[in-house]
């Protein structure tokens, strides 16, 4: 029962340019940004007051939770992964299961950076004013990290690994191959796989303390997030959620699930914060091996590689990405796969990121095209010196893509890179 | 307040957080949240937080482990009532 084909049968989305997968698909097609101004940002006397989020009508969740769910919600990660969870549940074909008996072959994956914030903080203030009875019955289940995946796989009735994952900003990415890797092994046949990141000043505050938020852009939100250009001054914090259906090809052949795209492998490794790896920088030399052992693990050649989706947060640290790549590759200049970021639409989701990116990944292959970047017309003259321009596309292009690389990297020095391809 | 004014703003309170509707529409003194009306036990310290922020009163967790039922619930809101 081992390597097993694996293949994705349903997608959910909860980003800051679409709240499902049809609007986020036009969205990234037609280079639609999500960034917007945050009056919450500017009251709190941010530097950067910009953000990427979802935006939908409260009275949407009801269409998710329950009445007694939503009674002292405040977790808006948990809305956002509940939402795309369920979406990808049901784009998969699948209804929810209200037997009694739990679904033993299905699984949950959904990775978090922290969870609840907002509810964590009124529990804070409630217990510092001595009304710790006063939290009621929901402050743990909202702030655990596993209560998204909790939650989810209550909904579905899941009686296989049922957990969250976090390795920061490559969680999304890792949560999928952790999903790949127990059913390719055939340890289960499907797994909900995903990641969530909140909003919130308090989530975010955090990094704009560290100056890595653009704090220039304010009165112009749109071209705010710059990956790749010279002119990058910092990732937009963003939030968000996107969920895969992962299943084993024998279990979506058999019932006749319709098919995105199918997954090849992948690595997840760290650089041990050696080598010029640090707490908040990677060292070259794992991420170019991450990429190396994630295409030997997908059984391909490095030159079956067509685009890459890359990491590509805006910040300095693009240009030796594009340098790990070219390495990793041994492809430069005109022999450079395509490569783009969806973070100048959306921002940079954390957590969220690599789930997020992943579904627009895989909705390239299944819809042949590779979304363009916006905001590198003035592309950082270190990378226009690695790839050549025609490369790097600032409008959608109308090609077919097979093989995608999609990489995440994450504070720790950790780094994880999935290899999707055309299914066939 | 009478136990029969009480009744119907109990009522209005559990609602939310009963799974068997029809225990709701049998609602009587006899009737037991869990068993009855299959309120998730988690759920019974909200339902107490909903009767303090209704009533204006603090239940204790001595008095809070009792009210299991419309019946013992009734008497503690009265009793808490009289003492305010």
């Amino acid at each position: 029962m081992k390597n097993r084909r694996v293949v994705i049968t349903g997608l959910g989305i909860t980003a800051p340019n679409g709240t499902n997968v049809s609007e986020f698909t036009n969205a990234i097609k037609k280079g639609v940004s999500g960034i917007r101004n945050s009056k919450e940002l500017k009251s709190f006397n941010f530097s950067c007051q910009i953000a990427g989020f979802p935006i939908y009508n409260k009275d949407y969740l009801n269409n998710y939770f329950s009445s007694i769910q939503l009674r002292g919600l405040n977790a808006s990660g948990m809305e956002y992964g509940v939402i795309a969870g369920i979406d990808a549940w049901k784009d998969a074909g699948f209804s929810i299961s209200t037997a009694e008996i739990p679904l033993w072959d299905v699984g949950v994956v959904f990775g978090t950076g922290i969870l609840g914030v907002d509810k964590f903080r009124e529990a804070i203030y409630k217990v510092d004013e001595g009304k710790v009875r006063r939290l009621g019955s929901t402050t743990v289940t909202q702030t655990m990290a596993s209560g998204i995946s909790a939650f989810l796989g209550g909904m579905l009735g899941c009686g296989n690994v049922v957990t969250t994952n976090s390795s920061a900003c490559s969680t999304g990415t890792e949560a999928i191959l952790m999903a790949y890797d127990r059913i390719s092994s055939g340890k289960a046949e499907i797994i909900l796989a995903g990641s969530t990141s909140d909003s919130g000043p308090y989530v975010w505050g955090g990094f704009d303390a560290m100056r890595i938020l653009p704090y220039k852009y304010n009165d112009n939100p749109i071209a705010a997030s710059r990956p790749m250009s010279a002119s990058a001054s910092g990732f937009v914090p963003g939030s968000g959620a996107g969920a895969l259906v992962i299943e084993s090809l024998e279990s979506a052949q058999k019932r006749g699930a319709s098919i995105y795209a199918e997954i090849l492998g992948g690595h997840v490794n760290s650089g041990g914060q050696r080598n010029g790896g640090s707490m908040t920088a990677p060292n070259s030399d794992a991420v170019q091996q991450c990429i190396k052992r994630a295409i030997d693990n997908a059984g391909i050649h490095k030159d079956d590689i067509d685009a890459i989706n890359g990491h590509l947060t805006a910040t300095a640290m693009d240009s030796v990405e594009i340098h790990n790549w070219c390495e990793a590759l041994g492809r430069k200049e005109s022999d450079f796969p395509y490569i783009n970021s969806l973070k100048s639409l959306v921002g940079h989701c954390l957590a969220a990121s690599g789930s997020i990116e992943s579904v627009a990944t895989v909705l390239q292959l299944k819809e042949n095209f590779i979304f363009g970047n916006i905001n590198c017309e003035d592309l950082h003259p270190e990378i226009e010196a690695l790839v050549n321009r025609e490369k790097i596309p600032t409008e959608t292009l109308d090609v077919s893509p097979n093989i995608i690389a999609k990489a995440s990297f994450g504070f720790g020095d950790v780094n994880a890179c999935v290899i999707f391809k055309k299914y066939s | 307040m009478t136990k029969e004014e009480l009744l119907p703003k109990l009522k209005a309170i559990i609602e939310p957080y009963v799974q068997n509707q029809d225990g709701l529409k049998k609602l009587n003194e006899n009737t037991d949240f869990i068993k009855d009306l299959e309120i998730n036990s988690a759920n019974l310290v909200d339902v107490i937080l909903d009767v303090e922020d209704e009533f204006g009163i603090e239940i204790d967790n001595e008095a809070m482990e009792k009210m299991l039922t419309v019946k013992a619930s009734i008497e503690i809101i009265k009793a808490k009532l009289s003492e305010k």
